[in-house]
């Protein structure tokens, strides 16, 4: 290397072009920084702020300097690999410890003042007000007071959280269609910006006797209401004023609830909460759960194997077949072959559902038979392997055939001139030589058909379930974790993402055996 | 690259909850780009769905274009622009309670009634209160549906149950009074199915609920004050071992189908092949351009036995809890509760039997069809809307798909009452 070399690589590498890449770079990241983290900071969000400033630091110090060269180079993958795959499997991790799911998504703040707010109760035979609020201060910022007319006999009252309602002499307000238009010495609020300080105006009850208070209702109308419950939060305790009972914070299973003298659930909202392993204990000491998590793992490792073995086969036979030269129409061939690969899996799947229907699916009525497809277990997975061979083949037909090309026909030839039979070349020199390159895709094959969610909810719908249990017979292990998180009483994360990192900790293990499988097919070669 | 990273953060806030459920995650993100609007694909923007001064509402792709005008009509009379966002029906309840929660969904979303429970127990909704003379203006079983434990959450505007279609062509006896005759009739009219009811290998309960009801079945008993009470629920009970017992009869004797699915019953009654068929109000314009003569009736129960009770559904407006326009959501609420206006026009785009009374009677001379089943639906039990119901379906479902399709029916309904009770804990 002469010394000559380096000036040149230096000016090539802050050419024109590349300074207004980088400067455009950076400046995008800048903005998109500016731009975002605000959200972000009233979102409260402080993870994604921690990731998005650190990221936006990382980018500034990687390129805005010519050091850090193989950073770099290193800086986007491995960007992307944290936050897309890294960071959802932690949080996956973090939630299988907790109780998240439906009633258990917010904070217990948030459970105590839903079951506050739902408790309004609308005072039977009080009149509903039309409302006006009309302020001494600015329209944003108060302070509010209310001017309601009465439907029935035209009274007005005003009235705020201190002030208890008063009828107004009427020459102080202008009344127009039943409403106060105006009032002397202050501002009148119109809808918008009524809707703007809604939030406030909840807070602001007029108090009518003990119990009951005018409450505003949506931009022009007021109601009389009692909130029926009330918090203590030094007992932390929630009192019906209605009945005098106390609800109590108390367990019921792992998770707490608000419970009544009985301690029975009194309310159904709860809260985001540490539940330990009790999660993985549901998973591993629940025999029908831990057996269905074993059969499901049998015949997902059935399913994605055999799907593979099959397609492969069929797709390589094929694509043997057609690489004969004396073949003639080869090409039409091919593109037919190719079709099922065209016809979107989606649709081709649930066409085939209703191939498979015992009584008016083409399958039995065309071949005269009255197979129960998908009311007997065995039958049901033939047909899911079946129909994923239909789905895969032309995928491997392609695979194939392009890794023949690239096999010279004189090692055929050769082999034949040695005395070997066609199946002995075919078996002996061509597979072998084939796999080399089409191994890594059977490999992926397999991870795909592993978690092939759509070819069984489409297809069969995890059925039939003999047994009368949550897993069907042909619900592969993805399947049975969207039947747990999304069936049974409403959605539970928290179990799911536990089972998730079981499925997580298998695929792992799976994918190590598989590279060493790949490691051995090219150390023989 | 903004907007990457914007959808990544809506894309994160999923991933984070869906775990990796990757299809179903992707799908609910995927929904966000579809709406266009920002309130469904801002997991991270700035504004979110219901900034203040748009007021936001969401609703399935059916419900949508009807009822558009109407609320924009609306939003002008009161000066707020109103923006109807299209959210995929089958997604819209989890990503209102998603996005709501992140603070940034709808002010208000459209639903079925039966959903309250859960929006609820997440607190989603905010209660609303119904006028005082409201029973003049939505009928009785609208107002039932929207009341849980004793507040009100919703507005009402349509009722969808099930009735009974019968092809003139294929049976004598288009209001059968019981089901026997309804079996009678249909194999004397030589039809090559009786009866077109979805099962399939999972089961319907939905539509299998006026059967199980006959024989005896129930859900969930009430309690003192009427609501529904989680701890006795009936499956796997004396009523409902009666049920499992007529249904396995009607398996033998092929009037029920493991064969019959959602995705084929219609087409088979259109088709000719069944002599009747239940089902709701969808599938009048199916069986309206069929070409042959038809009746809709209520359906009958067994002889000697409880009348039939099918599910009722009622669609409703509903307010979120974090909606950014509250004072306008309230109101629209009000508006919707005392006045047809925005019913009838939706009433006009898509004929879905309303609640609203005034409305009724105004098409009541040029809808028959529809009319019957509002008829109906004051017969029939408002969908359970506590959450312990969403452990109901499924095993509930495969029980009677499988006496149906010939397993001892007091063990395998027994087996699917253990499985609820286990679930609902």
């Amino acid at each position: 290397m002469t010394s000559t070399h380096a000036p040149v690589h230096r000016t090539r590498s802050t050419s024109v072009p590349a300074m207004v890449t980088r400067i455009l770079v950076l400046g995008i990241t800048l903005a998109v920084t500016v731009f975002i983290a605000p959200v972000l900071i009233s979102q409260q969000s402080w993870m994604w702020l921690t990731v998005l400033l650190l990221s936006a630091a990382g980018i500034f110090a990687l390129y805005s300097t010519k050091r850090f060269v193989p950073g770099k180079y290193l800086f986007p993958g491995t960007f992307f690999l944290s936050i897309f795959l890294i960071l959802p499997i932690i949080l996956t991790v973090g939630y299988s410890f907790t109780n998240y799911g439906d009633g258990t998504r917010g904070t217990k703040e948030q459970a105590i003042g839903s079951i506050v707010a739902n408790s309004v109760q609308q005072s039977p035979d009080a009149p509903r007000y039309a409302m006006t609020v009309a302020t001494t201060g600015t329209a944003a910022e108060g302070p509010f007071e209310l001017f309601l007319v009465d439907p029935d006999d035209g009274t007005v009252y005003r009235g705020d959280t201190e002030n208890a309602l008063e009828e107004v002499p009427a020459g102080d307000v202008t009344v127009a269609e039943g409403r106060v238009t105006d009032v002397d010495g202050l501002t009148v609020l119109n809808a918008a910006e009524v809707n703007a300080v809604y939030n406030d105006l909840i807070e602001l009850t007029v108090p009518v006797d003990d119990s009951s208070a005018v409450r505003p209702l949506g931009v022009n109308q007021a109601f009389v209401g009692t909130t029926v419950l009330q918090y203590d939060e030094g007992a932390d305790t929630i009192t019906d004023t209605a009945t005098g009972e106390v609800y109590t914070v108390g367990l019921i299973g792992d998770e707490e609830y608000f419970v009544d003298s009985d301690g029975q659930r009194a309310f159904s909202q709860s809260w985001l909460q540490s539940v330990g392993i009790s999660n993985y204990e549901r998973l591993f000491t629940n025999p029908t759960v831990a057996g269905q998590f074993f059969s499901a793992f049998v015949w997902t490792l059935v399913f994605a194997a055999g799907s593979v073995l099959l397609t492969f086969a069929l797709g390589f036979a094929l694509a043997l077949i057609l690489n004969d030269q004396r073949l003639k129409g080869r090409r039409i061939y091919r593109s037919i072959l190719i079709m099922p690969y065209a016809i979107p899996g989606f649709i081709s799947l649930l066409v085939w559902s209703n191939f498979y229907n015992q009584e008016f699916g083409l399958i039995n009525q065309t071949l005269g038979l009255n197979l129960n497809w998908f009311g007997d277990p065995t039958l049901a997975q033939t047909a899911v392997l079946l129909t994923n061979l239909w789905m895969g083949f032309p995928y491997m037909f392609i695979v194939s055939t392009g890794a023949l090309q690239a096999i010279p026909d004189e090692l055929t030839e050769a082999a034949r001139m040695d005395g070997a039979s066609p199946l002995q070349a075919t078996s002996k020199i061509v597979l072998p030589l084939l796999l080399v390159a089409v191994a890594p895709l059977l490999v992926s094959s397999f991870a795909f058909n592993f978690n092939n969610f759509n070819a069984i909810e489409l297809l069969t719908g995890g059925g039939p379930f003999p047994d009368g249990s949550g897993r069907g017979s042909t619900d592969i292990l993805i399947s049975m974790v969207y039947r747990i998180a999304f069936g049974g009483s409403g959605a539970d994360f928290g179990f799911a993402s536990a089972v998730s990192v079981c499925l997580f900790i298998l695929t792992g293990v799976l994918a190590a055996i598989q590279f060493r499988f790949t490691n051995v097919l090219e150390d023989v070669n | 690259m903004q907007i990457r990273r914007k959808s990544f953060l809506a894309l994160g806030g999923l991933a984070a909850s869906m775990t990796v459920l990757a299809a179903c995650g992707g799908s609910d993100s995927d929904t966000g780009g579809d709406t266009g609007g920002g309130a469904s694909d801002g997991g991270g923007a700035a504004s979110g769905g219901g900034s203040e001064g748009r007021l936001v509402i969401w609703a399935d792709e059916e419900k949508a274009p009807a009822l558009e005008p109407s609320a924009k009509a609306w939003g002008e009379e009161n000066g707020i622009e109103v923006v109807v966002e299209v959210v995929p029906g089958d997604e819209l309840q989890t990503n209102f309670i998603t996005a709501n929660q992140a603070g940034n969904g709808p002010d208000l979303t459209m639903g079925a009634h039966d959903w309250i429970g859960n929006l609820v127990q997440n607190g989603s909704i905010s209660p609303v209160q119904l006028p005082a003379d409201v029973s003049d203006t939505i009928a009785p079983i609208g107002i039932e549906a929207v009341t849980y434990d004793g507040q009100t959450y919703g507005v009402p505007y349509a009722v969808e149950t099930l009735a009974l279609f019968a092809n003139h062509d294929l049976t004598d006896a288009p209001t059968p009074g019981t089901f026997e005759e309804l079996i009678s009739a249909a194999e004397a009219g030589g039809a090559e199915n009786i009866l077109s009811l979805p099962i399939g290998e999972e089961g319907d309960p939905y539509h299998m609920q006026p059967i199980y009801t006959s024989a005896g079945g129930y859900l969930f008993g009430k309690d003192a004050e009427g609501n529904l009470d989680p701890s006795d629920m009936g499956v796997g009970k004396e009523g409902s071992l009666a049920a499992a017992d007529k249904i396995a009869a009607l398996g033998e004797q092929g009037v029920l189908k493991n064969s019959i699915t959602g995705d084929n019953s219609i087409s088979l009654f259109t088709e000719g092949k069944s002599a009747y068929l239940i089902s709701g109000p969808w599938a009048l314009a199916d069986v309206r351009n069929a070409g042959f003569e038809f009746t809709v009736s209520a359906i009958p129960g067994f002889e000697g036995m409880e009348d039939a009770a099918p599910f009722a559904g009622v669609n409703s407006f509903y307010v979120a809890s974090n909606a950014a326009n509250a004072g306008f959501a309230q109101q629209f609420m009000t508006d919707v509760a005392s006045s047809p206006d925005v019913a009838k026009a939706m009433y006009e785009a898509n004929p879905l039997p309303p609640v609203n009374l005034e409305l009724r009677e105004e098409i009541a001379s040029t809808d028959e069809h529809v009319i019957i089943f509002a008829e109906a639906a004051e017969a029939a039990d408002p969908m359970p809307a506590i959450p312990a119901m969403s452990a109901i379906w499924g095993p509930l479902g495969i029980a009677q798909a499988n006496i149906v399709g010939g397993d001892d029916p007091h063990p395998a309904m027994q087996a699917a009452g253990e499985e609820i009770t286990t679930a609902i804990g």
